[in-house]
């Protein structure tokens, strides 16, 4: 059995030990900095909690990428699902978009305009809705891969009614990585990726953006010792100059994934070229439906004119939000001069301020990242 | 500040100290020979010849008004009496109860309620000695608010801003059972195990730390709305201190643990209504510790945390894996619970 499997996984002196390793990796690198990405909010979220910043030595920087769908669901998406609440049709969405903003508006602004939204936690209980009324309902599915196949688990399930079709801002992870290690300027020397979204595509999946961009990639967990011990071994690649992908959650991630979910995905999704917000436009970064599905394409079945929607302006504020430029890597929370002062997790400007896994909630629920080295 | 008064202004975070120090010390405060409503404490302490009369003032309201460890009754008692203590007067003369009903609000409940103030008071040694009813149409109040006023004489007040760098910081057993009693049944959420509020008065607690500690003890407050860190946040600010709390010290019960993992709250911004934050001077923390442990109320009293001289005002987590800034919540994440 894996020595990870194991360990407990919330013992500081396991932690303690995880971390002399990983000091003693960083100065052999020598470099400063050494940039790691991760990109899973929860990721952020369990590194935050934990404070376990403090503990990792000062040459090395473990920044957070485009780690969280509701961050990098686009404008125009946001505009398309308030397009349709204004016209009267019942948009049910997860709970964190309903603030997103839009270009001009988010689905809270439309709901007080009277639109019609509703929030409900999975595409079957949005069918369910659907079964019980006449209305045209509109399922805004957002996630990555792991909420995808919910979604398309759910219209395989069958007996869909015919009042109910999918607006799909479902995106796809790994083209997005690569998108965002290959920038102009980028220091990215390697990447965690998150245990969930692996646990359905594989690890292996990794293997060719390993490889042709010479990036070592681990698959990491999500408790204290999981993420330490990813650091340490992602760290231990990049020193060896070793362009693999390692498993370190294989208590949940296999090599091939989880094939009858990946088999449910492709059947209902294809992957399409899509902007994730603020950042790039990303070849096969989103997830649209097959044509075989296109009768239950809300896009096609109400015909939303995207180009009249862009039309407004964002307003003053939400254009000085960098929340694109933190996904991207290139810099953090603090940098915007929004932060903390117009854009609070109160009264957010951007999307990243806030989803509960975006990068500025996550900064000011846990106290930012101040240098506490030498406290206490 | 907004043209009306939002609900997270009275939640006992960032925004309702705003409120308070804009609008009422502004239009209250003058300065008095004591510790009077600038100082923001848990109540004043006026001089009177050698002694100080303490007053305080609370009204509750709590949806629901029946839970697991007590109710609303007993909420209004011990909440005056344990504010009393803070101030470092454990043997009240006297309470006030104002009573602001609704029309059509059970006479059973209130019977009920009333009998639970009387036992409350009994613990707490105290009676209530004047009190008012009011009653308001239907929907113009959301059943019943309590106030009740306590007033009694104490030799050396405690405030809440007397810790230097050094300093020790005792809970006087586990965090966030009020609170997360309150938020459970508010969210239908039937936990296993044995989620209860601790609800009590606690001068008699407080009795026995300061007859222990004497005046070693130089900060208390009780972590109510907003929970144990807006406590240490308000001391350690008011105080010009860091404060590094150790979580792994920190008694939390099992069933606060795991409602905490499943609504997402920290059982550090949950109330407390049952409990003291109590800072004391190094040489002393031991024995204090020992007296409070040695009374039923405190068996789980635990010392949590330092005062330091770096980042006065801010709270520093240490997890045990590393450290963070605990930062200070605006509004409750748990409205209106106290
Ligand atoms: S969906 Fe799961 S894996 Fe993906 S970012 Fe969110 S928590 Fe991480
Ligand atoms: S602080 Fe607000 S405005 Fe600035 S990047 Fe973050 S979400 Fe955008």
């Amino acid at each position: 059995m894996n020595d990870l499997q194991q360990l407990r996984f919330r013992d500081p002196a396991r932690a303690e030990a995880l971390g002399e390793a990983i000091h003693e990796v960083c100065s052999e690198i020598g470099r400063d900095p050494i940039t790691l990405m991760h990109v899973c909010g929860s990721h952020e979220q369990a590194i935050a909690r934990f404070g376990l910043r403090t503990g990792l030595p000062k040459n090395l920087d473990v920044i957070m990428g485009p780690g969280c769908p509701v961050c990098i669901t686009d404008l125009p998406e946001v505009d398309e699902g308030v397009a349709l609440a204004l016209q009267g049709v019942k948009v049910c969405t997860y709970g964190d978009m309903l603030r997103v903003p839009g270009t001009s508006l988010s689905l809270n602004d439309a709901m007080a305009r009277g639109g019609n939204v509703a929030v409900v936690y999975s595409p079957s209980q949005a069918i369910e809705i659907a079964r019980k009324t006449e209305e045209q309902v509109v399922f805004f599915a957002t996630g990555f891969e792991t909420t995808a196949v919910t979604t398309a688990a759910a219209l395989l399930a069958g007996d869909v009614p015919e009042n109910f079709s999918i607006l799909s801002a479902h995106k796809y992870i790994p083209p997005a990585m690569e998108i965002v290690a290959t920038m102009p300027g980028s220091r990215i020397e390697g990447f965690l990726a998150a245990g969930h979204a692996a646990a359905i595509t594989g690890s292996g999946l990794f293997e060719p953006l390993a490889r042709k961009h010479r990036m070592p990639i681990v698959v990491a967990g999500f408790e204290p010792l999981d993420i330490l011990a990813a650091v340490l071994e992602l760290l231990v690649l990049v020193r060896d100059g070793r362009n693999e992908v390692a498993n370190l959650y294989p208590r949940c991630v296999s090599a091939q994934g989880n094939l009858p979910a990946q088999k449910i995905l492709w059947q209902v999704f294809e992957l399409e070229q899509g902007w994730w917000r603020g950042i790039a436009d990303i070849p096969d970064g989103n997830l649209r439906l097959r044509d075989t599905y296109a009768h239950l394409d809300a896009r096609k079945r109400f015909d939303i004119d995207i180009k009249k929607l862009w039309s407004h302006a964002p307003h003053e504020l939400a254009a000085q939000c960098v929340c694109g430029d933190i996904m991207a890597g290139k810099c953090q929370p603090t940098d915007c001069g929004l932060y903390g002062t117009k854009c609070t997790p109160d009264a957010p400007v951007g999307a990243c301020m806030v989803s509960s896994e975006g990068a500025c909630r996550i900064w000011q629920q846990y106290g930012g990242r101040p240098d506490l080295s030498e406290v206490g | 500040m907004g043209e009306t008064i939002v609900r997270k202004e009275g939640a006992g975070g960032k925004a309702m100290r705003r409120l308070i120090e804009s609008v009422f010390v502004e239009g209250l405060a003058k300065p008095v020979d004591g510790i009077g409503l600038a100082a923001l404490d848990d109540g004043a302490a006026l001089r009177v010849g050698d002694r100080h009369l303490v007053v305080t003032t609370d009204s509750h309201v709590v949806k629901p008004i029946f839970f697991a460890g007590g109710d609303i009754g007993r909420l209004s008692i011990s909440g005056t009496v344990n504010d009393l203590a803070m101030m470092g007067c454990t043997e009240p003369l006297a309470l006030t109860c104002a009573v602001i009903l609704e029309e059509g609000f059970k006479r059973s409940d209130l019977e009920r309620i009333l009998r639970s103030m009387r036992e409350a008071a009994d613990e707490a040694g105290v009676t209530v000695v004047t009190g008012d009813t009011k009653v308001m149409g239907r929907g113009e109040l959301d059943g019943i608010a309590l106030n009740t006023t306590g007033v009694g004489f104490v030799q050396r007040p405690v405030p809440d801003n007397g810790l230097r760098p050094g300093d020790r910081i005792i809970i006087t057993g586990t965090v966030g059972d009020h609170g997360f009693t309150i938020l459970t049944a508010r969210h239908g959420l039937a936990l296993e195990g044995d989620l209860r509020s601790d609800v009590a008065p606690i001068n008699g607690l407080v009795a026995a730390a300061l007859a222990a500690g004497g005046e070693d003890v130089v900060a208390m407050k009780d972590p109510t709305r907003g929970g144990l860190s807006s406590a240490l946040h308000e001391m350690g600010g008011k105080s010009r201190v860091g404060i590094l709390l150790r979580e792994p010290d920190l008694p939390v019960r099992a069933e606060v643990r795991a409602a905490s993992e499943l609504l997402g709250i920290d059982p550090l911004v949950a109330a407390n209504e049952g409990k003291a934050v109590i800072g004391v001077r190094p040489q002393a923390a031991d024995r204090v510790l020992a007296a409070l442990r040695a009374h039923p109320l405190g068996r789980e009293a635990a010392i949590v945390a330092t005062c330091i001289e770096e980042r006065p005002g801010n709270v520093i987590l240490d997890t045990g894996f590393g450290k963070r800034l605990l930062a200070e919540i605006e509004g409750d994440p748990m409205p209106r619970i106290c």
